[in-house]
This record gives structure tokens, sequence and C-alpha cells, in this order.
């Protein structure tokens, strides 16, 4: 629309049409800042209401089972929150927990989009069965691996660690994080081998034929043309991955029930919410939760976007 | 793509999916809604919409429903079933918000006087009372104390349960050893230590952390050992030396010769271990047996022996739980939901279950008449006489060696409770698995229920 004016205003040296134009450009203008204020209120509405609410939650006092004692609080909940030695382990939590399991499932993806991106028969079925446990609901998930894989007496695991002459182990209790990691780890590490592989899939065959004739070996070739060139796949994996395991729940309310230091902030907030019925403080961990991850994500986000400018400039 | 694009694009992402974790747990209390109904008292016809947990007992109720609409043709009953976890939130939002779309809910017996003082459910005094057929007086007492607000029937209990004790009679046997009647703790860790093997736990009790998991047995093995939550001036007790030492008990005792991995274990584990032989004694509700004695799906069926709960200084220790069903304030059809309510817990309908479903499918532990029912008492003889037994000695009121502000066995009657039962649940099982002491662990646990304490005074 700016190059259409500019060329009328040229063209029209003439007071009357100008003005003319100058309307209709208003009124065009309305028109579609009209087309677009439905979407625009929509998403405002459907994201930054429930946020602005659960602000306005946050400074009550607030127990569901206590209904005639509903009152402003003031800061009350965000003391308690500080307070109540409850928020940093689950901070802490939740970065080992996210980060252990990120970390886990970008090498064995790694691992398995290599292994899949060779030609054999019956890539597609393996193909498929690799992405399988991508695809299983979180809370199934959680309970084969409770009743199936990792039970003291039945399990498929501490079986298989008898045939080598260990003792069965008691996962849930005696290592809860490595448990949950440990199942985190299965479920995402297709997600990461998903996007890993398109990326080996884009790499340039030719190039890669260059540096063989070159007289590269197969380790050499890996390292100086397929790594660099997966960096920004892995990079996005891991913002991806980040995300979703962040809010991970289901395992822990499954298997351990935020035992041994598998209270994350999730679970956290869910305990808060729906056991003890506490909706003020719950909102208050809710609206600190916010705030911390929009800091940590910052943060990420930055460091991170320097490597994809790194990348590029290459 | 710039620093200042990625910024802006990175910023209004977090802040979205901070709002959609706290979205989404929002959304989890909410689910399961019935629809509005239709009619009043006095209209042609009514539709019950009735909020239930989605046990067995409950299922037998749906499956017969439709006795009840031919006997009362202008009222139909819908059924909503859900988990135990979501039924209580789902409840909880809608009878404390006042929306009104459910007319009766099934209420644990922990939330039924709490709900009742709050004035969010019907007295069905009135309603029982005027009915002579509907033999009040024949429901146990101590369920019915639980669920009494000053003397007033809040719900109507639909079955009852306690704790007993069981064992597997084939492994006492191969042991040489005999199970008392009456078994103390000191008893049974003994047995269990004796029975214990590689492979086989000499005692399966739960260790999964919650107020009705960890919390529901090891509350009452508190209760025995002369301990309790709150004395009568609400000051917590839990690092008084009579709840440490029953703590501790129950740690050695998983340690010694209880299941591997506690921390995993409740009624549903237990089950299977016990059914696979894998496990000698049981400490559970006495709603097991029946399962445990269903033919057609337990392995130990005919070989396991029951006793009572084991004591300390008490000369009983069950716990009492019930499922009941109560009828909200708001509805606007409370007639219509009493009639029901009534023939749910009525002798007749436990004749119709008997005959049209089996009798060991009579919904128990409600009705002190189901006891003498001579098809119940055939089918059920491995456990009934013990049940019957075991459910008119506990005593609510006091069921340790102090009194206490509350009516409860296993649990307080406070809001606070499955918050701080849930909390001091996970510090234990911190020290199950070692990785805390039983003294710190109840250290903190008595900050946490002081808390709540401080509030009742």
């Amino acid at each position: 629309m700016a190059a259409i004016s500019s060329v009328k205003a040229t063209s029209d040296t003439h007071n009357g049409p100008d003005v003319e134009y100058e309307k209709r450009r208003r009124f065009n203008r309305r028109v579609s800042r009209g087309l677009v204020a439905p979407a625009l209120i929509f998403s405002i509405a459907l994201t930054q209401i429930p946020f602005v609410v659960t602000i306005i939650f946050s400074t009550l006092n607030w127990n569901q089972l206590r209904p005639d004692e509903i009152r402003f609080a003031g800061f009350q909940n965000f003391v308690e929150v500080f307070t109540g030695g409850d928020f940093l382990p689950a901070l802490w939590s939740t970065v080992l927990i996210t980060s252990s399991s990120v970390i886990l499932s970008l090498v064995f993806g790694l691992f398995l989009a290599i292994l899949l991106d060779r030609k054999f028969p019956g890539r597609a079925a393996a193909r498929t069965l690799a992405i399988t446990p991508f695809l299983v609901m979180p809370a199934a998930a959680a309970l084969i691996w409770k009743w199936s894989i990792l039970d003291v007496n039945v399990g498929m695991l501490n079986w298989g660690l008898g045939l080598i002459g260990i003792d069965p182990v008691a996962w849930n209790t005696d290592l809860p994080v490595v448990t949950i990691v440990m199942l985190l780890t299965w479920q995402y590490t297709p997600f990461f081998m998903l996007i890993l592989l398109a990326g080996l899939q884009s790499q340039n065959r030719e190039v890669l034929e260059a540096a063989s004739v070159d007289g590269a070996g197969a380790v050499r070739t890996f390292r100086a043309m397929t790594l660099p060139h997966l960096r920004q796949y892995a990079e996005i994996s891991t913002l991806l991955g980040t995300v979703m395991l962040v809010q991970v729940f289901d395992p822990i309310a499954i298997m351990t029930k935020g035992t041994g230091g598998t209270k994350t902030l999730s679970y956290l907030l869910y305990e808060r919410a729906f056991i003890g019925l506490d909706v003020g403080q719950a909102a208050a961990f809710g609206v600190v939760t916010v705030i911390v991850t929009i800091g940590i994500a910052t943060i990420a986000l930055r460091t991170m976007f320097k490597v994809f400018v790194d990348g590029e400039v290459k | 793509m710039t620093t200042r694009t990625m910024w802006r694009f990175g910023v209004p992402a977090a802040v979205t999916a901070g709002v959609m974790t706290l979205a989404a747990c929002s959304g989890a209390g909410t689910g399961g809604g019935g629809e509005a109904t239709a009619g009043g008292d006095g209209g042609e016809s009514v539709e019950l919409t009735l909020a239930t947990v989605n046990n067995p007992q409950m299922k037998d109720m749906e499956e017969l429903k439709s006795t009840f609409e031919s006997e009362h043709p202008d009222i139909k009953v819908k059924f909503v079933q859900m988990e135990e976890g979501d039924l209580r939130a789902a409840v909880t939002a809608d009878v404390a918000s006042g929306a009104g779309q459910y007319d009766i809910v099934t209420v644990g017996a922990y939330e039924v006087p709490q709900w009742a003082q709050l004035g969010w459910l019907t007295n069905l005094s009135p309603a029982l009372e005027a009915d002579a057929d509907y033999d009040v007086a024949d429901l146990f007492p101590a369920v019915t104390d639980a669920l009494s607000v000053d003397g007033d029937l809040y719900a109507v209990p639909f079955y009852g349960e306690s704790s007993i004790l069981m064992y597997n009679k084939d492994l006492f046997e191969a042991a040489g050893l005999t199970m008392p009647d009456h078994p103390t703790w000191t008893e049974v860790a003994d047995f269990a230590k004796q029975l214990k093997t590689d492979d086989t736990a000499g005692i399966c009790l739960r260790g999964k952390p919650g107020w009705g998991d960890l919390f529901a047995p090891l509350t009452t093995v508190v209760n025995t050992f002369g301990g309790q939550w709150y004395d009568t001036n609400w000051d917590a007790q839990v690092d008084a030396q009579p709840f440490q030492d029953a703590v501790n008990f129950y740690v050695d005792l998983l340690a010694d010769a209880g299941q591997s991995d506690p921390v995993s274990y409740s009624f549903t584990e237990c089950l299977n271990l016990v059914q696979s032989s894998k496990a000698a004694m049981w400490y559970d509700a006495s709603v097991a047996a029946s399962i445990l004695e269903d033919e057609s799906t337990s392995a130990v069926a005919g070989s396991m022996g029951y006793v009572h709960a084991p004591v300390e200084k008490t000369t009983e220790s069950g716990w009492l739980w019930s499922w009941n069903l109560a009828v909200p304030n708001t509805t606007k059809n409370q007639v219509a939901a009493e009639t029901f309510v009534k023939w749910a817990t009525s002798k007749e309908y436990q004749q119709l279950v008997g005959e049209t479903l089996g009798w060991t499918r009579v919904p128990p532990g409600a009705r002190v008449s189901t006891y003498s029912i001579p098809e119940y008492e055939e089918a059920a003889a491995a456990f009934a006489p013990l049940t019957l037994d075991v459910m008119n000695a506990v005593d609510p009121k006091m069921p340790g060696v102090s009194p206490q502000p509350w009516v409860g066995v296993q649990y307080v009657t406070i809001p606070e409770f499955q918050d701080v039962g849930n909390q001091v649940a996970q510090l234990v099982a911190d020290a199950i698995a070692g990785r805390t002491t039983v003294e710190d662990a109840l250290a903190k646990g008595q900050t946490i229920a002081q808390e709540a304490g401080d509030k009742q005074k």
C-alpha cells in the first residue's frame, strides 16, 4: 500500500483527489484493522486473560475448602513461596531432570539417527519402530515402565540385570531421579532422532563424496562435515525438547509422587492446587514459575541465538 | 533473523508456555461434568446426575439402575464415573462454587463432616427417619458416627471397610508358624522376619506417598502405638515419641522384611504380590479379602487367612472408611435424589445385587443386616464374620489411647489434612528409601502439621 500511495502522490498534483485518496486510505486501514481485530482480541484473551486472572488469584487467601475465608492477602502467598522451602528444591529438580533428559536424548537421538540414515533392508520398519516411544501416551508409558520394565519381581530390566549377576534394583525407591530421567530419555529420544535425521538427510552427498575422494576417513568426515552441519538441527531439537520436558508431569505423578528430588515445578504446582486446594498459593507458584521461565528462556535463547548467527556466517 | 526478532519471538512464547501450564492444571479440575438436569420436583420427569468413583460396587449400581427406573418411571439416573482424585476435584469445585450440576455425589468419609459443616450437603436424617422400612438403625454405628454432624446424618454409607491382616496359610504352615486371632505388631514383625526369603516378602505394606496411600495403614499403627496427629488443643504430635516409635517400627519392618521397592507399593501393587504368593502377610483394606477369595481371578483363593489388624497398646486398630451417597444443597431435585439414595442403600438393593449379580458382590460394611443374609454368609464365609467383628469394634471417636478433637481413624477431618498427610508421607517415603532419618522427617512434618493445627484453634 505504501508503494501505491507514493506512486499516486507523484502522479496526482491536484489537491482534491489527494484528499479523497487520503480518505480512502484511512477507510482501507480501518477495514483491515477491523478484519484483524477479532483474531487479535481472541489471541490476547486466550493467552493474557488467564495470566491476569492467575495474578489476581495469587494475591488472594483462598483455600477451596474454606470458602468463608476468601480475602485479599497482598504478597503473603509470594512470601510463602520463597520462605516455604519448596520452591528452590523444585527449581533445581526441574533443571536437573530436564537438562539430563535433554542431553541424553540428544546423544542417543544422534546415534540412532546416524544408524537409520544408512540404507539397509527394513529401514522403513526400523524407523517406525524407533519413533514409537514418542507416540505412546505419557501416562501409558509411565505405567508400562512401572509395571513391565522396572518392577522388582517381574520387570524386564531387573530380569536382564539378573542375567549378568546384578541384584534387582528398587528403581523407584532408591533411584527416583534416575528412573524419571531414564523414562523421559526413552520417550524423547525419537523426537531428537527425527529432527537430526532430517538434518542428516539434507546433507549434500556430493560434498561427502568429495571429502572421501580427498582421502578423509569416516570419522574425519563425520567430525569435520556432518557435525557442523547438524549443529542447527541439534539446537532446534534441544530448544523444542526443553520446552516439552520442562512441563513433564505424568511419570512423576504415576511413579515417584514427587519423592527423592523428583518434585519438579509442574508437580509442585499441581500439589498446591489439587492436594493443598490452595488456589492463592498455587497461583503464586505459577506466577513465579512463569517469571523464572522467562528469565531462563531469555538467557538460553540469547546465547543460543549467537550460535545461530555464527552458524549462518560460516 | 536478528537478535531483536528472536527476543521478540522468545518472550511471548515463554509467557504462553507458562500460561498454558497453568491453564492445563486448572482444566483438570473441571472435567467430567454432566448436563443440566431437566425438570423439578413437581415436574413430569426428572433426570438425576450422579457423580461417582469408578469402583466395582458403583459400576454394579449403574448396572442395576434400570430396576429403580422401572419402579420410578418419572426418574432417570445418569451416572458420571471418575477416578477418585478427579471426582474429589470435580465435586469440590462444583459444590463449592454452587454450580449444581450433580444431584447425588459419592463422598468419602473424610469429606462428609467437613462439607456438612460448610452447609454444602442436605441433612438426610428427616427423609430417612420418615421411612420406617428404611431402618436407619441398621447402618453400622461406627460408620454413621463418622458421617454425622450434631447427630444429623449428611450422607448414607453405600459400602464400608476396615483394615485387616491377611496371611498366606501355606507359607505359614511350611514355616511351622501359627497366626493368633489378635496379633500384636511385635509378633507380626517377628513372623515377617522368619518368613522373609530372597523372593518372598515377609509382609507387604503400603509405601507410596499420599495421605490415602502410605498414611492410611501408618496412621493406624501410630494410633495403636499411642500416638496421634493432634491432641485436644490441636497441637501437632508428629514429633512426639509414640509417633516416632510407630514410624520407626514401620520403616524398620519394611527394611527388614517388607517388599522390595516399597515406595512403589500401594493397594493394587500389594494385591498383585500377594496373589502371586510373593508376600506372606499383607495389612490393608478388608475389601481386599473379597478379591483374594475370587476363584476366577485369584491364585491364592482358599489358602488365605484373615485376622484382626495388629495392635500394640489398643485392643483394636482397624481403620474405617466408607463411600457414601450425599445430596448437595444445590440440587433442584432433592426429593427425587433422596428417593434414589434410599433405594441404593436399602436392604432390598442388597437382595437385588445378590440375586442378579452374585452374593459376593453385595456392598459390604454398610448395614449390619448384610451379615445375617444366609447366602452372603455362605459366599463370604472366609472374611465376613471378621469384617462384621471389626466394623463393630472400631471407634472413630477415639481410635488411639488419647482423646482427639475430631471423628475419624486414619485421617483428620480438617481441610488441610490431605495436604499435611501428603507432605509428611513424602518425607516418610524419603526415610523409607534411606535418604533421611525418621527423626528428621518427622521434625519437618511437625512444622507442617502444626501450621495446619494452628488454623483450627
